[in-house]
């Protein structure tokens, strides 16, 4: 040790290990305090009441998992198989020759990054109305299926263009000295390997058009097309208690959780 | 009608920006002939090989393979690419298929092989190269100098009229560039037309037909082995070896 870091002798002053004992002591009393005053400042019967009422609960199921669970992850596949192919083709156009396409491919990633969500499931509720006799497959889930491609795509066309400029150009390289096209090259060699890189960061789009399948709330759509966050908000009007939203909400985590846990643990593959 | 060159360069210049890396290369080699390109970092020799299947445009002069102006635009580059083999310094295997598709890929794909002909045709090449045995690996789990052979198999299965090297042992722990080079050496004695960029001075003294020493975006003198690496005439050429052969000085 150094003699010029040793206190002084006669100097009452703390050693880094006391500092620290100190420091954690005082976490810990702030710490209790804080619980302390939870436990006796709620009212938890009254909290329980409306936030966990057994009663309220089991009047969700089985519908909570067999229609508002299923429409979720409905609602959700379909935008994001849309999100996932447009998103690959706007990637492709951002990256092409052509400056044309570059600029559609920019200006449509701009705008659908940059607008709430909420926004455009609202404009698609007037279609019907700004385009008669224009109809969508599927109905309302043709629909939802557009609200979360048009926005997913806009993410996902970046995510892609991160995984495709993340290829070494070496492979490219190597994929045209064995003669393939350039076309050739991109989807032989190129966009496999991309696909792969971008596995994580799609989990996570995926987590983000599972919660944005949400805004099926700003449709009023009937009962059979309720997902999760509309069917705990219509029994929760109905009950007059915020139980119904606690078990979607908890649904959702059952879903967003593992998922999460899953993009990590690619990540680090 | 005499036979064309293999690989007939005149007046080539390529600039990157205002780096003008080759300035003025005339250059041949003729069937059957191996060549190599030596000389320091940053000559220009990695970019003289790459001008010859256009993985660079050369920014003025031409380029002719078997005859074939490669700077016409008109050009089916592609269908010339097939008979140029390339091997590069990083390998550039595809990592997500196994050492086996790596060899069949392009051979399906721009050939029109058959699956059945190409695995078949993969498979002789490999063992050629002596990797036969790691058919179903992929790239991540073998060495370096297995990845390497499995490239030049990769280039081989297109059956190439030539094969480029662009320093194929740099990247390569010692004790694995020997392999590679065997290979190489074997390549030569069947009389494939190879130019070979590279740093193993006694790889081009015993196998090359003629070397060709670069500096400066220029050759600065081409012979025979004897007489470039043996007897150099110019003091350039002569201080690189120097450095080479002697590096401790």
């Amino acid at each position: 040790m150094k003699p010029s870091t040793v206190a002084e002798p006669g100097r009452a002053r703390l050693s880094p290990r006391q500092k620290q004992r100190v420091t954690r002591i005082v976490q810990y009393v702030v710490l209790a305090i804080a619980a302390i005053g939870l436990v006796f400042y709620v009212d938890w019967p009254n909290l329980a009441q409306n936030f966990a009422k057994v009663e309220v609960a089991r009047e969700t199921l089985p519908e909570l998992f067999t229609i508002a669970l299923k429409n979720t992850v409905v609602y959700t596949l379909g935008g994001f198989i849309l999100a996932f192919f447009f998103g690959l083709l706007f990637a492709l156009m951002r990256m092409s020759q052509v400056a044309v396409y570059r600029w559609i491919a920019t200006i449509y990633i701009e705008i659908f990054r940059g607008l709430p969500a909420v926004l455009i499931f609202i404009m698609i509720t007037f279609l019907p109305v700004a385009l008669p006799g224009f109809v969508l497959p599927f109905g309302i889930y043709g629909s939802v299926f557009l609200g979360l491609g048009v926005i997913g795509a806009a993410y996902q066309a970046e995510v892609f263009r991160a995984g495709l400029q993340a290829v070494p150009k070496g492979q490219t390289e190597a994929a045209r000295s064995l003669g393939m096209s350039a076309s050739r090259a991109l989807f032989t060699v190129v966009v496999p390997q991309a696909v792969r890189i971008v596995i994580p960061p799609t989990t996570n789009q995926f987590v983000m058009l599972l919660k944005d399948s949400s805004l099926v709330l700003f449709l009023g759509v009937s009962s059979q097309y309720v997902e999760l966050a509309k069917f705990g908000n219509d029994l929760a009007s109905e009950h007059s208690n915020a139980t119904p939203i606690m078990a979607a909400g908890i649904t959702y985590l059952l879903v967003t959780i593992p998922l999460g846990y899953l993009a990590r643990r690619l990540e680090k593959r | 009608m005499t036979t064309p060159h293999a690989i007939d360069v005149r007046n080539l210049h390529k600039s990157f920006g205002d780096n003008h890396v080759l300035k003025g290369i005339d250059f041949t080699i003729d069937p059957g002939q191996v060549v190599c390109v030596i000389g320091p970092s940053g000559s220009g020799k990695s970019t003289l090989l790459r001008c010859v299947n256009m993985l660079e445009r050369p920014t003025e002069g031409k380029v002719f393979v078997e005859g074939v102006e490669l700077t016409d635009p008109d050009v089916d580059i592609d269908a010339v690419r097939r008979r140029i083999g390339m091997v590069f310094q990083q390998f550039n295997l595809f990592p997500h298929m196994t050492a086996l598709q790596n060899v069949m890929i392009s051979q399906q794909r721009v050939l029109k092989r058959s699956k059945k002909e190409a695995e078949i045709i993969a498979r002789e090449n490999l063992d050629k190269v002596g990797v036969g045995a790691k058919c179903a690996a992929r790239p991540a789990e073998l060495s370096g100098g297995q990845q390497q052979r499995v490239a030049i198999a990769r280039a081989l299965a297109m059956n190439p009229d030539l094969m480029l090297f662009d320093e194929p042992t740099s990247a390569l722990d010692p004790e694995l560039v020997g392999d590679v080079l065997m290979v190489m050496r074997k390549l030569a004695e069947e009389g494939m037309t190879m130019m070979v960029v590279t740093h193993e001075m006694g790889f081009a003294r015993e196998v090359a037909d003629r070397v060709v020493f670069m500096d400066g975006g220029v050759i600065v003198e081409e012979g025979t082995p004897a007489q470039v690496i043996g007897d150099p005439q110019h003091e350039r050429t002569r201080a690189f070896l120097r450095r080479v052969l002697h590096p401790e000085g």
